[in-house]
């Protein structure tokens, strides 16, 4: 009989191969293995726990597409029937007709009339298969063609702090600003506005991500937006719906 | 065989079994997955990690797992005076490999199919131990990188000059005037496995054991400074 021992805190950071814990009485979940009779971390991450479960959150690392995540790809290539999409992780996506338009598109049509390369578009994954083989959808409310404006693409891990709670941090920004914003689960931020409220954007997102790990991060921001906003008009134009 | 009776003292004054000042950094280059320097004496090594991303040449995809490609270089001037021929060759070839062979029994790669994970490890100078500094460097991006890995690895170079086990050899040791052997150790701190192996010279069976007991006990201590450095970056202050 072994006693069990927990060796971490709840929100302690581990490396590759560190003991987390010791005994049968903790489940692996997440992030981490279980070696014998220890259970260690197998990335970078912050310890989590939920009861005996220990699961670990990762602080870095690239995006991989999940089912359902609504992302802003760009597109790369047309194909026969279809588009192929820079998903910004290791792996494209296809955007297929069907999933591309409600529209009929008749045979031998031009399909860089629907999107050519080079587009960023709003857009949902619907299907990864056990190859990472990705399919995209642009059927659903708010999935379109981004018109002209900036991307830049932060750190995946940051989008949970760049959109805040229920939207708290992008919305912030969006009233400050006067700039339209779109985040990606994938990493990609698309913006537009008046040029100059744009730089001021880019800086304050770029601020987000530097300083993830602060908290009170939101009041923060609300009083550099403040100081750095002040001349904007609040005014925002509405963004066309389709 | 001839050993000397006479006391044999090192070049630098340190104990035998003590090794050149460490440091380590994580996350020295913006634009890569992951990076880190390892500095141990003069030899620094800087690792970075690109991907997992889309890997061409085509026919070197894996559809079952990700690959790993290593890719060691010294800088022109990164040795002892004498230039370095920049581009590979033949020594830096299999210096990649072994490393690549190192790093790779740590690594999960099977959430990647037909990807590829590239690690560069550059020099800007060297004073011997380098593939031992550039796995120690290469370790730690890869775990910065966000990588599924089971453990990190630790390395260090162990030697044996004239009877006398010493550890991390500087360049002066290595080309000591005697029998030297010089044995690079790769590690998984935690469960003591060896991922690499190597050695130049002679030396007898029990010296040898000697060596690697040393080599063990030294990579638990470099392990820390990993550890350290990774935790280090990102440290709430």
């Amino acid at each position: 009989m072994t006693t069990d021992a927990l060796n971490v805190k709840e929100k302690d950071i581990v490396v590759p191969g560190e003991s987390l814990a010791v005994g049968m009485g903790f489940l692996p979940s997440w992030g981490t293995y279980r070696d014998g009779d220890s259970i260690r971390a197998s990335r970078l991450g912050l310890v989590q726990m939920d009861g005996k479960v220990i699961k670990l959150v990762p602080l870095s690392g690239a995006y991989l597409p999940r089912m359902g995540d609504v992302i802003i790809g760009l597109v790369i290539d047309v194909l026969m029937s279809g588009w192929r999409v820079d998903t910004f992780s290791p792996y494209s996506a296809v955007l297929t007709l069907a999933e591309a338009t409600s529209e009929f598109i008749p045979k031998k049509a031009d399909l860089t009339k629907y999107f050519d390369i080079g587009d960023v578009i709003m857009t949902k994954v619907t299907n990864v298969t056990s190859q990472n083989l990705v399919d995209v959808s642009m059927k659903g409310p708010g999935l379109r063609k981004l018109g002209p404006g900036r991307t830049l693409v932060v750190d995946p891990h940051r989008v949970p702090r760049v959109i805040g709670k229920n939207g708290s941090m992008v919305s912030m920004i969006k009233d400050h600003t006067g700039c339209n914003i779109l985040v990606g689960q994938n990493g990609v931020v698309w913006l537009s506005g008046e040029p100059e409220n744009e730089v001021i954007t880019v800086q304050a997102i770029e601020r987000i991500c530097a300083e993830s790990h602060i908290s009170g991060l939101t009041e923060k921001m609300q009083r550099w937006l403040e100081q750095n906003a002040k001349h904007v008009n609040r005014s925002r134009p509405q963004e066309p719906m389709q | 065989m001839t050993k000397s009776n006479a006391i044999f003292k090192r070049p630098d004054g340190r104990a035998f079994d003590e090794t050149r000042p460490i440091t380590a950094k994580v996350g020295v280059i913006k634009n890569a997955q992951g990076s880190a320097m390892f500095q141990i004496g003069d030899t620094q090594a800087i690792a970075a990690v690109y991907g997992p991303r889309n890997l061409f040449p085509k026919f070197l995809q894996n559809p079952r797992k990700g690959i790993l490609r290593c890719f060691y270089n010294m800088m022109p001037f990164s040795g002892h005076g004498e230039r370095i021929r920049p581009g590979g060759s033949r020594r830096s070839k299999e210096i990649s490999m072994v490393t690549q062979n190192a790093l790779l029994p740590v690594l999960n790669l099977d959430d990647f199919p037909n990807a590829g994970v590239d690690v560069f490890i550059e020099f800007p100078q060297t004073d011997a131990g380098s593939r031992c500094a550039g796995i120690c460097a290469a370790s730690m991006a890869l775990a910065d990188a966000g990588l599924p890995m089971k453990d990190l690895v630790a390395a260090v170079a162990v030697g044996n000059i004239n009877g006398n086990i010493i550890v991390d050899l500087n360049y002066a040791e290595e080309a000591y005037d005697g029998q030297v052997a010089d044995i690079p150790v790769a590690m998984l701190p935690n469960s003591g496995k060896v991922t690499l192996l190597q050695m130049d010279g002679i030396s007898e069976r029990e010296e040898l054991k000697k060596a690697l007991e040393l080599g063990k006990k030294t990579c638990q201590k470099i392990y820390e400074v990993q550890k350290q450095a990774l935790k280090g970056k990102y440290k709430v202050d």
